[in-house]
């Protein structure tokens, strides 16, 4: 497959997507890792705790 | 499961775990279907392979604009319906919506300097999205800005749909004014102009990023429940200690 005189500019492109889109998939996944921690600190402290329903039971 | 029901958002964080891994399955199969057949595809006998870029950067442009008209029913949901999770949606919703646009102009930007001779023009379809870009930028500043939820939510929908006036202006923008950028060669009345060969490609790619922003806004909405779950429960600690004798 030859990409032409302009090859850096199609590279440059579909790297580019990559990065971004791969950096929005990182940073969801951090995000939840976090919140799902942040819960469990929260369960094991005993806040909010009702009803024997833990504040980290949610998936 | 009913509509109604996805209203609680505890049963719909049990769809999303549900969903979730089948979407991001197909989503993948099909960006790895749609980046095969672009690589294969023809070159075009004016652009040469910088035609490849197309097959970004229109997905992305697309997705763009249906974002923000996907935010723009989620803002009615908050106004109208109060429905509690249309505010969670918006709110999931635009930091994707930005990374498309940025995408778009990016990419737009890239296959413009070898077949315009040009990085960027100010013209009516460039600068409109230019424009979407800095509303998206200015809805996630305005959620940061906003210490309580339920105004943050009130404001951002009030300007969610002020903002939906820039939709048409970016769709018809080729059509009214003189413009660097190309008319609609896909959307259009009397159908494609596009050779099979570019068409299939592209729409398999646009296919796969709509599936790519499906996956990313469920997570992003689950993440934000858990947020809103995390912050009242940071309430109910404050409350708490407010109450036990010193």
């Amino acid at each position: 497959m030859s990409l032409g005189p302009y090859a850096s500019f199609i590279v440059t492109s579909y790297l580019l997507v990559t990065v971004v889109v791969m950096t929005l998939i990182a940073w969801i996944a951090i995000d939840y890792r976090r919140q799902k921690q942040r819960l469990r600190e929260f369960d094991a402290s005993g806040v909010g705790r009702r009803s024997g329903r833990s504040a980290a039971d949610l998936r | 499961m009913t509509l109604i029901d996805l209203a609680n958002p505890t049963r719909f964080l049990t769809l999303t775990a549900r969903l979730l891994p089948w979407l991001a399955a197909a989503t993948a199969i099909l960006l790895l279907i749609g980046l095969y057949q672009s690589a294969v595809a023809p070159d075009d006998y004016q652009q040469g392979a910088t035609v490849k870029i197309m097959f970004i950067h229109v997905p992305n442009a697309w997705l763009s604009m249906l974002v923000w008209g996907v935010m723009s029913l989620a803002a009615l949901g908050t106004l109208v319906w109060r429905h509690p999770l249309a505010d969670v949606a918006a709110k999931a919703a635009a930091p994707i919506g930005a990374a498309f646009t940025f995408l778009a102009l990016v990419t737009g930007s890239l296959w413009g300097r070898p077949m315009w001779g040009t990085y960027w023009e100010w013209d009516a379809r460039l600068t409109s999205v230019l424009i979407l870009f800095l509303m998206y930028l200015g809805l996630i500043a305005l959620w940061r800005a906003v210490e309580d939820p339920s105004r943050a939510a009130r404001a951002a929908a009030i300007l969610t749909l002020v903002g939906a006036i820039n939709l048409p202006i970016i769709k018809f923008s080729v059509d009214w004014w003189n413009t660097l950028h190309q008319p609609a060669s896909v959307m259009r009345l009397g159908g494609p102009t596009l050779d099979r060969a570019f068409l299939i490609p592209l729409l398999v790619m646009a296919l796969a990023f709509s599936l790519l922003f499906v996956t990313l806004q469920l997570a992003a909405m689950r993440n934000e429940i858990l947020r809103r779950r995390v912050r009242a429960l940071q309430l109910m600690q404050v409350a708490q200690a407010g109450r036990s004798p010193a």
